[in-house]
């Protein structure tokens, strides 16, 4: 058991709680940049693609995981994000300043566009959202000039300072640049939680009459961290459609809004622990259904089977288990764990229990 | 153009989905939680009654088969509830939705196993038959859609209105603590709720089948009956129907009078704007309580 003497008001905000937590981080971080001389090319890909929804997952739970806000229409805002940074790349302009100004652009719409449904509430914001994911799509195909509509578009060559970087030729390459700039999101991430505005996102989550109490102005925090959001979630996008090469409606579509949704939970709402886990389920799901599918097929010698849409099927089963056995998420599972033996033997099966609440209706305020 | 013809195949369309948008308002109304799954519901329906009736398959009488996927949607509602939904009694309604949206995926995905991933059409006696009221020919099955649907809604509206369960349902939305306190079985009451759910989904399952074609991803249609619910006011039983209504006449007009593209936009473009300026639907239920 460790013993922590906090002797200052900064050990509360430091970035790592104590030197062992720092070297296991820093370990981790050796392994992520050492990966692509460990494994080969295709999985390189395959942690590019994790990475990718890792970002996006950061900016996610921005939104619901501190600030408390569900949002099913991040898909939307993905698609602007990939939208403005091809457009951009296809004009000109060099990646270096396109790439942040797509982060930059989604962040700005995202709030304004935003803004004047904030005032909705839990189920009500969530259904707002879903209606823009659904919109967009359409939007697609109406500005053709732009999107290239139905058929979409092509991610063109792009370069870092003369450095070509494609997906196929320099897997490598473009994996240090979806990492570099998951650390970029990761730490600007926890430098706002640990800010007076995160703070206020996090008292927003917990209690809104409270946060507005303590002189939080709710509308105005609200429409930032959608803001923040967005802006994490359009750098995503823009990747993942620099990833894929080609992409149309089709790629953000609503299931892609819903899918991010569920990625957090799976990983763990309120942590940003929570959306590399769900990341990494999400990432590696179908390459494991395709192993296992061999290795069934294999063993008990059927010819190979192929179910339509079992990936979503299966996903959805790990969710619902997650949601009733273990609400928190895989990053609440290892607290747990690893509070089991930081305490052995005085951990107790209630520490974690969550608060039950009877239910009042909402329509009468 | 003949725009009456235009208005009766709009209140039909807009009937189904007024259907599904009723079963959001019913789970709503009496759990404070969103059915996402409730279009997939829909679809579940129309694929066992079609399973039930198509003469590819079982092939029963179509009569006999109405019943029998009533029954079956309103036991599954009910098991759903009893058994996967009461877990999460008591827990932020936005975990109930979550769990809904995986059912509803489960749902979509078990259904393209079992049947198949095919447009299918169910094989109704009433299959050509035509209505005719002067200039304006119905199909039966459209006339047929939009008197089930006034019927089974205004049955709902006086079993909310005036029966006893009606009546335990709403308290036990309200105010859980006080529904238990005056004896109401909350936990019960929820799966009757569900099994209820289960039925209008089959109803509606029923009548979209009969009027086109059904495949999993169907379920999807759930969102534009988001849309009717929130127009109508979340909550509220005619307002689900008039705000499926709206949606199923302002589409084919807007179709009609729009460039190809935009009429899409049309039913969650009304929605957005009564969410904007009267968030709590045409149909208010929302009222501000005296201290």
């Amino acid at each position: 058991m460790r013993y922590m003497f906090k002797r200052s008001y900064d050990a509360d905000i430091n970035l790592f709680k104590h030197k062992a937590q720092m070297f296991w981080y820093l370990a981790l971080l050796v392994l992520v940049v050492a990966l692509p001389w460990l494994i080969d090319d295709f999985f390189i890909g395959e942690a590019t693609n994790v990475l990718i929804w890792a970002i996006a997952g950061m900016g996610l739970m921005v939104l619901v995981g501190h600030t408390g806000q569900a949002s099913l229409g991040h898909a939307a805002f993905m698609a602007l994000g990939c939208y403005a940074n091809v457009i951009m790349l296809q004009r000109g302009v060099p990646f270096v300043i396109a790439f942040p100004l797509a982060g930059l652009i989604t962040g700005v719409v995202g709030a304004i566009i935003t803004l004047p449904i904030l005032r909705l509430q839990g189920i009500y914001l969530a259904i707002a959202t879903l209606a823009i994911s659904v919109l967009t799509e359409d939007f697609i195909i109406i500005a053709e000039p732009w999107t290239g509509g139905v058929s979409g578009l092509m991610a063109p060559a792009f370069d870092i300072f003369g450095i070509s970087i494609n997906r196929y030729v320099t897997p490598d390459l473009f994996y240090f640049l979806a990492l570099g700039v998951a650390l970029l999101v990761l730490g600007a991430y926890r430098n706002l939680l640990r800010a007076p505005l995160g703070r206020a996102f996090v008292a927003l989550r917990d209690s809104e009459i409270s946060a507005q109490a303590m002189g939080v102005n709710i509308t105005k925090t609200k429409a930032i961290s959608f803001g923040i959001s967005c802006a994490i979630v359009g750098l995503a996008g823009a990747l993942l459609g620099l990833y894929a090469g080609a992409f149309n409606h089709e790629t953000f579509n609503i299931v892609l809004s819903i899918q991010l949704l569920l990625m957090i939970v799976i990983g763990g709402l309120g942590s940003i622990h929570g959306a590399f886990f769900g990341a990494i389920v999400i990432g590696f799901l179908p390459q494991f259904i395709a192993i296992s599918r061999d290795v069934i097929s294999e063993s008990f010698g059927l010819g190979s089977v192929f179910i339509p849409g079992i990936e979503s099927g299966i996903f959805a089963a790990i969710l619902i288990g997650f949601i009733l056995f273990e609400p928190s998420g895989i990053y609440g599972r290892w607290v747990k764990i690893r509070t089991y033996f930081e305490l052995f033997p005085f951990y107790r099966k209630g520490m974690f229990k969550r608060q039950k609440s009877f239910l009042k209706t909402e329509r009468m305020k | 153009m003949d725009y009456s013809q235009l208005i009766v195949s709009g209140l039909a369309n807009g009937c189904v989905y007024g259907l599904i948008a009723l079963g959001f308002v019913l789970v709503y109304k009496a759990t404070e939680a969103v059915n996402f799954a409730q279009g997939d519901f829909m679809m579940l329906g129309a694929c066992i009654v079609i399973w039930l009736t198509n003469g590819d398959s079982l092939g029963i009488s179509f009569w006999l088969a109405v019943p029998l996927t009533i029954v079956i949607m309103a036991v599954l509602g009910y098991f759903l509830d009893l058994l996967v939904v009461r877990r999460l009694f008591g827990q932020p309604q936005i975990a109930v939705v979550i769990l809904t949206i995986a059912i509803g995926f489960i749902l979509r995905f078990g259904v393209g196993a079992i049947w198949g991933h095919e447009p299918r059409l169910l094989e109704t006696p009433f299959v050509g038959k035509n209505l005719q009221f002067g200039s304006v020919v119905l199909g039966f099955e459209e006339g047929a859609v939009i008197i089930v649907t006034l019927a089974l809604a205004l049955a709902l509206y006086v079993f909310f209105k005036h029966s006893k369960l009606g009546k335990a349902m709403q308290a036990a939305s309200q105010n859980q603590l006080a529904a238990y306190y005056v004896g109401i079985p909350v936990k019960n009451i929820q799966s009757l709720v569900w099994a209820l759910a289960g039925v209008v989904a089959a109803v509606s399952g029923i009548l979209f089948a009969s009027k086109g074609a059904i495949d999993p991803s169907t379920g999807l249609l759930g969102i534009k009956a988001f849309a009717a619910a929130v127009i109508g006011g979340f909550g509220s039983l005619p307002g689900a129907i008039i705000g499926g209504l709206i949606i199923g006449l302002v589409e084919p007009f807007a179709a009609y009078a729009l460039p190809a593209g935009y009429s899409q936009l049309a039913p969650y473009a009304i929605m957005l704007l009564v969410l904007i300026f009267r968030p709590a639907g045409l149909f208010a239920q929302m009222q501000k309580k005296k201290v």
